[in-house]
């Protein structure tokens, strides 16, 4: 079936069979391997992609369900001249990354959180992320890494 | 695994769901947010001929409050639960009871009526729906129908709901003020099905003792009901501490958990008896 939908600010259009999640859309389809596919059952995380704004998980998303939506994966978090964002730079500096696996589902889920949420506390952070497992860091990069990239989404409109 | 293949329906109304339901002849599932079910066939637990996929069906998304109560339609996602403002006064159990759902990303997505639908007794949307006396409204080829909760969860995930009909919204009555409620869950981690938890909430009467009380249970159960002994066992009562750990024992004693590998059903028995002891010693507490 036909599907049609903004990928990372680009019009993407595919043709996939119905059962294609829309993990495997964007890795097979699209060719946009950035999302990574570890549980496939939705306990995990580290498929997760902005849809319309908010943090899903891809894998327990069939493709067609996001027909005419906007679609966020990692690749689309960097600058416009390709650098760092805010964020990734923010993962480097606080060396919030070892294997990297994880990695593309904790920067979505957090620029989505800190997007909503610029003033999320700790806590919060701590809460939001407990979706997404790593099994390098012991998450206490991750969330310092996040904390510490919220000053970046202060004060930016809407 | 891969999902396995199925036909894809995205039909504009509820009308026409109904009529693909029947026209399957049990052969079709519903898809709303995808959560439970995606799961589940990801599993090859289930392999449904057909989809029907409600993205485009209008007017089952809305929450609606007035004097009668809380209405939540069949699409309303948890992030709507969380969002709306207006449910902290209107119905503070289902909030507390929702924020133990899953993950953010989980809640983005998943629906009142798919967890109806799916019934997990370790759910806490079916609970809260048993807890409270909810009403669902359901539509089949036939017209409506309403069922109360009590009716409606048979087993575990099986409930009254036909093959051919849909979940439109559940009714939860009227929250009422100065009332005491808690609601505690338990998981190793948390967004862990929960290994047990209760949803607790009662009335005071002239000598502030509880009166209206209603108890039920996440996961240490087959299906999500109430356990009319403890509430028994607490009206009439002064919440005080001992009244809370003896109405915690009834419970511990009622609670018909099935045992697994992550907990056996001394455990989850016990878990019972803990949980709605501390719950009923943060409802006494509650201003």
């Amino acid at each position: 079936m036909e599907i049609s939908f903004d990928l990372n600010g680009k019009k993407t259009k595919v043709d996939v069979p119905v059962r294609t999640t829309l993990s495997d859309c964007i890795r097979h389809h699209c060719l946009q391997t950035g999302t990574h596919v570890g549980c496939e059952h939705g306990v995990c995380g580290a498929c997760t992609v902005i849809v319309d704004g908010e943090a899903m998980r891809s894998c327990l998303m069939l493709a067609a369900q996001a027909d005419g939506s906007k679609v966020v994966t990692v690749e689309g978090l960097c600058a416009p001249d390709g650098g760092l964002s805010a964020l990734q730079a923010s993962f480097r500096k606080h060396h919030a990354l070892q294997c990297g696996f994880c990695t593309p589902g904790f920067l979505t889920t957090a620029h989505a959180l800190l997007t909503q949420e610029p003033h999320a506390s700790k806590e919060r952070i701590r809460e939001v992320l407990s979706g997404n497992l790593c099994r390098c860091t012991g998450y206490i990069n991750i969330i310092e890494a996040v904390y510490q990239a919220r000053a970046a989404y202060q004060g930016k409109g809407g | 695994m891969k999902l396995p293949d199925f036909q894809y329906f995205a039909p504009a109304t509820a009308g026409e769901v109904v009529r693909m339901l029947a026209a399957h002849a049990g052969e079709a599932k519903i898809l709303a947010g995808g959560q439970s079910l995606l799961p589940v066939m990801a599993f090859r637990l289930a392999r449904p001929a057909a989809l029907i996929d409600l993205r485009k069906v209008e007017g089952l998304g809305e929450i609606t409050i007035d004097a009668s109560g809380v209405r939540l339609g069949a699409r309303v996602r948890w992030r709507d639960i969380e969002d709306d403002k207006r449910l902290a006064t209107a119905h503070p159990l289902l909030v507390e009871a929702i924020r133990h759902v899953a993950h953010y990303q989980v809640r983005n997505r998943g629906t009142v009526g798919g967890s109806l639908g799916h019934a997990d007794p370790a759910s806490e949307m079916p609970c809260i729906a048993a807890t409270c006396e909810a009403e669902l409204r359901l539509l089949g080829p036939k017209g409506e129908r309403r069922l109360k909760a009590a009716q409606y969860f048979l087993g575990p995930l099986s409930t009254a709901l036909q093959p051919d009909e849909l979940i439109l919204e559940v009714h939860l009555p009227a929250w009422t003020a100065g009332r005491r409620w808690a609601f505690q869950e338990f998981a190793r981690r948390p967004g862990d099905f929960a290994l047990a938890g209760v949803a607790a909430y009662y009335d005071l009467d002239s000598q502030q003792r509880a009166s209206n009380a209603h108890i039920g249970v996440v996961g240490a159960c087959h299906f999500s009901a109430r356990l009319p002994r403890a509430e028994s066992a607490l009206n009439g009562k002064r919440v005080d501490a001992a009244t809370a750990q003896a109405v915690g024992r009834v419970a511990a004693e009622e609670a018909t958990p099935t045992g697994d590998f992550h907990a056996p059903v001394e455990y989850r028995k016990a878990l019972v008896g803990t949980l709605l002891e501390r719950a009923l010693g943060e409802a006494a507490a509650r201003k």
